[in-house]
């Protein structure tokens, strides 16, 4: 099929950008056809959300041009990109807090005379609602609403403003399986209607199912663009790293034996961030997973095991003493650690260096009546990123400009110093590259091997069931299955947790008159 | 898979641009420049004499701006320091008359340092931003400054007390300096310790920077907080006792407009007003651009109008020029 220029939607021309000396995008060409779901795909700091922000302009390119419907766009923001019809869906999202669901989908938009604002705005969201069925409360305020919600929102926006080119930077990172396939039916849609969507993700499974055409990039430059009739998630990957590979999970070691007394115990919690009645035990060496879909607890569990939540009811102990009021400073104290979901937002100090970061958790061993042993301090900073390949290798290097895999693993280094006692690590490689993955599924199994007790949280189900032991099915603040995770299958997992969502929904409407 | 094919591309290409050099090290720059200016200008600028009056009479904003420096990056905001000053300028003023000249020395960095711990405690325990109950208590202090002294002036003509503000010490070669600038540089080396090799710097960092990821790391950020205040307030009633011992007379109203003098120096030297970032030397350097930009302008005869309008001036282009380098 001859592609004629009326039919490209956008077209990067030779573009090429740095930031502070350090070139991140060379030389890249890429035509993207109207109507297509066009991919982007390459490890993290290969330079696919570069591209997609200069599409989106919020980057000016240093060189070359970008072509939107064949008319050179010389120098743009955000703004006039959105006049021009091209909206982007950040990785970190970017909404009004303290406005509700149908302000921020309409933000700058609403029903308005002459600046007086009028109603209609609620009208407008039911009418965009039919068209994107994802169910939010259209006056839940956006502060109080998950990650995966917030990016509904996002999109909901995007479509408010009739853009004609969606760029989706990993939308689907933070979404559970059902939730990424109605986004998926979403995007289908979006293009029967003719729109243009760019998609950058690290999930080649949903590439593959869902888009038209593929480009590859490698080392800020495109290795390939191509139909993705013809690829295989084997060959993108063997493409994204330049060389043939295949994608193993690490042989897990022998569970503890029965015996052996658990690190950590819940006995019937319940909290007032929703869990209810939870009990679980984790034993030395044994790698516990949590499945369940986003809201089902999970990172409650988490909270209240590190002592970032308090216990209303039921009993925690810690290698068999009761817990009274645990804090954050006790549970660390007692060898706990807890690496959060949101990387930037609970995990790392962005403003300070590597050092720091990895320092931070625990400061007391490194000092003595308060004085840093700073040499102590370099040469332990120095065997951890050695130790996890963090790349760049400098002691004092900036995380704020890392890629997501190199800021993971600064911020599993934090723990990995000092070994702990439980790990708790609530979605580890959530928008980390190929390459930086199979590293903390490595690091989770040496954990476990040297005796840590790891908890895993991950939306990834296929990852909780081939790096743990034995997994806990979770649903709406309770744990209603517990199994050994040899015995599960992504599918079989899935359907649990579905049925077992639709029954408690019926119960639930049962007992309410 | 190998470790070639996981090293990142993007290698820094280890060339400083011209642009990030200037953010970075601006205020230097401005420095440099205006001790060449202000050398050429006159004969009378480049002399020991001069130079070390520069430092002696900016000591109290050096002590306070360093102290201050803690509290910004630290995520806060200090409107109380000037207050404080006030406080312990009347309460060392009274202790040296009634009670004994060094318990006055003394006591004045500790009435600073339980003023400012009030503010941390308040600030936590309320969980209200820093920039509010500093407003406040700026008000309460200097009120309750004014209220015990009626007002009033106290002269304090102690040998014992003002050897702290007006005694110098013979370097040699004719080189003479004042106690109070040994002082501001023995708390100022203190303060760059605490922020660089302690454990309490390494948490005050985090807890500016973010305060979540400080929090589920296990360190107090309430404590944190406080303490920073504390010594904000330590700093603002040293600061205080030095005036009042150079002046010989202890004024409730002394060290109004202090607050804003110390964090314009704070800001000029580069330190985020967003926390998180900065450092001790930054806000030295910014205090001693205010110091030179007031000297030149008397030693060249200049409406000191145009003093405050220069500073003013700068600070806008320091600001701007930091926020143009964040923005990408």
């Amino acid at each position: 099929m001859a592609v004629t220029a009326a039919q490209i939607a956008v077209s990067v021309r030779g573009v090429a950008k740095s930031f502070g000396g350090t070139r991140i995008l060379n030389d890249i060409a890429v035509d993207i056809v109207e109507g297509t779901v066009h991919a982007l795909v390459g490890e993290n700091g290969a330079g696919k959300s570069s591209l997609g922000k200069i599409i989106g302009g919020y980057y000016t390119p240093d060189e070359g041009e970008v072509q939107l419907f064949g008319e050179r766009v010389a120098r743009f923001s955000p703004r006039e990109a959105l006049g021009l019809g091209v909206a982007m869906i950040h990785q970190e999202l970017q909404l009004a807090p303290a406005l509700n669901v149908v302000q921020n989908v309409f933000l700058g938009r609403e029903s308005a005379r002459a600046g007086v604002l009028v109603k209609g705005d609620m009208e407008r969201f039911e009418a965009l609602e039919k068209t994107c069925d994802f169910g939010i409360d259209p006056l839940a305020k956006v502060a109080r609403l998950r990650i995966a919600e917030r990016q509904k929102v996002e999109i909901m926006r995007a479509i408010a403003r009739d853009a004609r080119i969606i760029i989706m930077d990993e939308p689907t990172s933070s979404l559970t399986e059902d939730e990424a396939d109605r986004l998926h039916a979403l995007i289908r849609r979006l293009k029967a209607q003719g729109k243009t969507i760019i998609y950058v993700s690290h999930f080649l499974d949903h590439i593959i199912a869902n888009c038209d055409n593929v480009t590859v990039m490698r080392d800020g430059r495109v290795v390939r663009t191509s139909p993705i009739a013809g690829e295989t998630k084997k060959s993108l990957v063997d493409a994204m790293l330049g060389q043939e590979s295949t994608i193993l999970w690490p042989t897990l070691p022998d569970p503890p034996a029965a015996t052996v007394a658990p690190v950590a115990e819940l006995r019937g919690v319940s909290t007032h961030t929703g869990l209810n009645d939870i009990s679980l035990s984790i034993r030395p060496g044994e790698i516990v997973g949590l499945i369940g879909l986003v809201g089902s607890g999970r990172t409650e569990v988490a909270r209240a095991m590190f002592g970032a939540d308090q216990i209303a009811s039921g009993e925690y102990l810690i290698e068999g003493e009761p817990q009274r009021r645990l804090s954050v400073r006790q549970a660390v104290a007692r060898g706990i650690a807890l690496v959060p979901e949101d990387r930037r937002k609970q995990g790392l100090v962005l403003t300070q260096a590597t050092r720091p970061n990895i320092s931070l958790g625990t400061l007391g061993s490194i000092s003595r009546g308060g004085i840093l042993d700073t040499r102590l301090e370099v040469a332990r900073v120095k065997e951890m990123i050695a130790h996890f390949g963090i790349v760049p290798d400098r002691v004092d290097g900036r995380v704020a400009r890392y890629s997501g895999g190199n800021q993971q693993k600064v911020l599993l280094s934090k723990w990995a110093v000092e070994r702990p006692k439980l790990l708790i690590l609530d979605e580890p490689s959530r928008g980390v590259d190929i390459g930086a993955r199979q590293r903390i599924h490595e690091f989770i199994v040496e954990m476990a091997r040297q005796g840590v007790a790891v908890l895993l949280i991950s939306s990834e189900i296929e990852e909780v069931i081939n790096l743990s032991h034995r997994s806990y099915l979770m649903s709406d603040g309770r744990i209603f299955g517990e199994e050994l995770s040899a015995s599960l299958t992504v599918e079989s997992a899935l359907h649990r947790v579905f049925l077992e969502q639709h029954s408690h929904a019926a119960r639930q409407e049962a007992t309410t008159p | 898979m190998t470790d070639t094919t996981l090293k990142s591309p993007v290698r820094p290409a280890r060339k400083l641009a011209l642009g990030d050099i200037v953010r970075e090290y601006g205020v230097l720059i401005i420095i440099a420049v205006l001790l060449v200016v202000l050398t050429m200008a006159s004969d009378s600028f480049l002399t020991p004499r001069n130079l070390l009056n520069i430092l002696n009479q900016s000591t109290p904003l050096f002590v306070i701006s360093c102290a201050l420096t803690l509290v910004i990056i630290g995520g806060g905001f200090d409107l109380s320091t000037g207050a404080i000053f006030g406080v312990a300028s009347v309460s060392a003023g009274w202790l040296a008359i009634h009670v004994d000249p060094l318990f006055a020395i003394v006591a004045a960095p500790v009435i600073g340092l339980t003023l400012g711990s009030i503010n941390g405690v308040i600030i936590t325990a309320f969980n209200v931003h820093s920039f509010l109950v500093t407003l406040a208590t700026s008000l309460v202090y200097r009120g309750m400054a004014i209220l015990v002294t009626d007002g009033k002036l106290i002269p304090v003509r102690i040998d014992e007390f003002s050897w702290l503000g007006r005694q110098k010490l013979d370097l040699g070669g004719g080189v003479a300096v004042n106690v109070a600038v040994i002082v501001m540089l023995c708390f100022m080396a203190l303060m760059m310790f605490v922020l660089n090799r302690t454990t309490l710097g390494r948490a005050i960092f985090a807890v500016g920077g973010n305060e979540e990821a400080a929090l589920l790391s296990g360190i107090r950020t309430n404590l944190v907080k406080t303490i920073t205040f504390g010594i904000s307030g330590a700093a603002a009633g040293l600061a205080g006792v030095i005036t009042v011992s150079r002046l010989s007379m202890a004024e409730p109203q002394a060290g109004t407009g202090l607050e804003f003098e110390a964090i314009a120096a704070v800001i000029l030297g580069g330190t985020s007003i967003m926390g998180g970032a900065g450092a001790v030397w930054r806000s030295m350097a910014g205090v001693l651009l205010m110091a030179l930009i007031g000297n030149g302008f008397n030693i060249l005869n200049v409406n000191p109008f145009f003093k405050d309008l220069t500073t003013g001036v700068i600070i806008v282009l320091a600001v701007a020029l930091a926020a143009a380098g964040n923005k990408r």
